[in-house]
């Protein structure tokens, strides 16, 4: 405990690896997530869950590594969602890696590139979702993870407009929303769906009962189909609310909205593209919210067109 | 029965979330399939959550009337 609060400066080390005399960058390590500490030779490893989901058995496994390593025998979770392994030495690093091979867990990455997505419960088991996040993310992460890019790049999954995943502040993001559509015959005006929206989107009629609907109101969030006691208001269409160029940090960044309903099967080629567009606009240690600042949101746009077109484009 | 057509009422004014559909379901999982509940539910927040959770657990709505500020539900057990 004596170097508790020791600040290290040291970047470069001579380390031994596989019977060979190397030295190190702690820099480059950044890359394999590995985080230098305060401390002298300790360092903070990433590990890699998309969505933040694990199995209880891998999860146990975790654990003993993590008991085995830590110098302090403690674990952070990680502001996206991943769990991280504190105060591990760097002579250790081989073993340790090896360890979580082993059990099937990887490391995660920092830097300049695609990041592991982070994702809500989404609609597997949560009543609000409406997309399968936890899928995307998944996806998302076996696709892209590790691509450079000019500086880092988010993505997380909502999946509803609840935005528990925070879409509003990714590079990237994907919020779940569904398209309600209301069946005459099949509705007895009970105004139950009229109190059920809380954007004020349906209003009931005074003598039949029966819904008055504002789409401009509705922000999609699939209320009225579930408070309806008899399935006169049905889902139409389901899919994601698209949105770029939002980041925190030092200097927060709300991202705009570029696409409403993009389908399930279309976000992988919008990830594509938009990284193919950032790495030919964006500067080294730009974010992708600053280039679009910079190049124009109209060359991106035209740019997406061929993934986002025939899917309204909002607010844009 | 009562004279509603309902085999039991709850009435639930003023009765927060979720204990509202607490009370609910602890009822309704007293009762055999096909008998119907009759709840009594305020506006607001009640009427915005108890019926889709309802649905949810496999009930059907059968019913809707809206008194005042409060509604009147049956609900058949599902």
């Amino acid at each position: 405990m004596t170097d508790h609060f020791i600040q290290d400066k040291t970047t470069k080390v001579t380390v031994n690896l596989e019977g060979a005399e190397q030295k190190m960058d702690f820099n480059d390590l950044k890359s394999g997530g590995f985080i230098k500490q305060r401390q002298k030779d300790l360092f903070t490893v990433r590990l890699r869950c998309p969505g933040g989901k694990l199995t209880t058995e891998k999860l146990i496994e975790i654990s003993k590594i993590a008991h085995k390593y830590s110098k302090k025998g403690v674990v952070h979770f990680s502001f996206r969602q991943s769990l991280e392994i504190l105060y591990v030495d760097y002579k250790e690093f081989n073993a340790i890696v090896a360890e979580l091979e082993k059990i099937g867990q990887k490391v995660a990455s920092c830097g300049p590139r695609v990041r592991v997505p982070t994702a809500c419960g989404g609609c597997e088991y949560n009543p609000n979702g409406l997309t399968d996040t936890q899928k995307m993310a998944e996806m998302v992460d076996k696709t892209f993870f590790g691509t450079p890019t000019p500086h880092k790049f988010k993505t997380s999954f909502s999946g509803c407009p609840i935005d528990c995943a925070r879409t509003k502040e990714m590079d990237l993001g994907f919020q779940g929303v569904v398209d309600p559509k209301w069946e005459e015959e099949a509705c007895t005006g009970c105004t139950i769906c009229a109190e059920a929206c809380k954007e004020g989107a349906i209003e009931s009629d005074p003598d039949t009962g029966k819904p008055i609907f504002d789409p401009l109101k509705c922000i999609w969030c699939g209320d009225c189909i579930r408070a309806c006691p008899t399935e006169a208001w049905r889902p139409k269409r389901y899919g994601h609310i698209v949105r770029i160029g939002g980041k925190h940090g030092r200097h927060p960044m709300e991202a705009v909205e570029v696409c409403s309903f993009l389908p399930d099967e279309k976000v992988a080629d919008a990830i594509r593209l938009t990284i193919e567009w950032y790495n030919a606009n964006g500067k080294r240690g730009e974010r992708i919210g600053n280039t679009l600042k910079r190049v124009g949101l109209d060359n991106y746009l035209k740019f997406m067109e061929p993934v986002f077109q025939n899917n309204e484009t909002v607010k844009a | 029965m009562s004279e509603s057509g309902a085999h039991a009422t709850l009435d639930l004014r003023g009765v927060m979330c979720p204990i509202n559909f607490v009370k609910t379901k602890l009822k309704l999982e007293m009762m055999s399939p096909g008998e119907v509940l009759e709840v009594i539910l305020d506006s607001g927040e009640p009427i915005q959550n108890v019926p889709k959770s309802i649905k949810e657990e496999g009930h059907r709505i059968i019913e809707v009337k809206k008194e005042g500020d409060f509604f009147r539900l049956k609900v058949e057990k599902g």
